[in-house]
């Protein structure tokens, strides 16, 4: 029997599959993001704040963003996991990764939108 | 099934016990990995190296270039400096390599691949895509 606890992971195969689908989400974006890079060199800042400025994009890029820090918390929290044995340190940590994750989502919506 | 044995240890209670009892070496060198291993440990090493740093340097980017012209001047004065486009290249290689041993776990989930001289052959490519993707994304946007 798995011995639960409350600083591993959710125990079945939820995590592991949002694991993959946020990769993919942000393979798809990351071709796009690196095919503009590489086409336009040179972005004015009149065009950069245009395109910032269509609701499509600023969407787009918060999903791209939430994708970003959701994998980034089952990846961390599994690296947490090998790695952190005591458990109050982990659950420390733990709960430090998503505070900060929650920020970065915060902050995202606000810079997309608030500017 | 042991009804007569409950006191004294079975000879296979008695080496189960000594094998755990063994001491275990583990091989530490990161040089004497198989290759698949080398990608596993720098898809860790990155991904860490990106949540600590990439994630908040990317975020404040965006946030000072899309702000007012000021900021995007500023943004594009620090990308001119040596240090920040050495630095810009490192986490370019950490996004490529993470990225492409991420499509390598994705194919093995798909049970593509998995045998062991495929599995080597794939690792390995994963080195030489990640490389010349950053060589190639490098030449063109930051230097």
């Amino acid at each position: 029997m798995v011995n639960k606890q409350p600083v591993g992971a959710h125990y079945g195969w939820k995590d592991w599959m949002i694991q993959r689908i946020t990769a993919v989400i942000m393979l798809v974006f990351s071709v796009v993001i690196i095919g503009f890079f590489l086409i336009e060199t040179s972005v004015s800042y009149q065009n950069w704040k245009q395109l910032f400025s269509f609701t499509a994009v600023r969407i787009l890029s918060l999903l791209f963003f939430l994708s970003v820090f959701y994998h980034a918390w089952i990846g961390i929290r599994d690296v947490l996991m090998d790695y952190v044995k005591p458990l109050w340190m982990r659950l420390t940590l733990q709960v430090l990764v998503f505070l900060f994750l929650i920020v970065c989502s915060i902050w995202t919506i606000s810079l997309l939108w608030g500017n | 099934m042991s009804s007569s044995a409950s006191s004294t240890p079975t000879p296979a209670e008695a080496a189960l016990a000594k094998k755990a009892a063994r001491p275990k070496y583990y091989d530490l060198n990161l040089l004497n990995l198989p290759v698949p291993g080398l990608v596993s440990i720098f898809h860790r090493i990155t991904g860490v190296a990106m949540f600590l740093f990439l994630i908040p340097l990317t975020l404040f980017a965006l946030q000072t270039s899309l702000t007012n012209e000021a900021g995007f001047a500023e943004i594009q004065k620090y990308f001119a400096m040596p240090i920040v486009k050495l630095i810009a290249i490192g986490f370019i290689w950490a996004f490529m390599h993470h990225l492409f041993a991420g499509i390598r776990y994705l194919l093995l989930d798909l049970h593509i691949a998995t045998a062991l001289a495929p599995a080597r052959l794939t690792a390995k490519l994963v080195f030489v895509a990640g490389i010349v993707a950053t060589a190639i994304f490098a030449l063109r946007v930051v230097v």
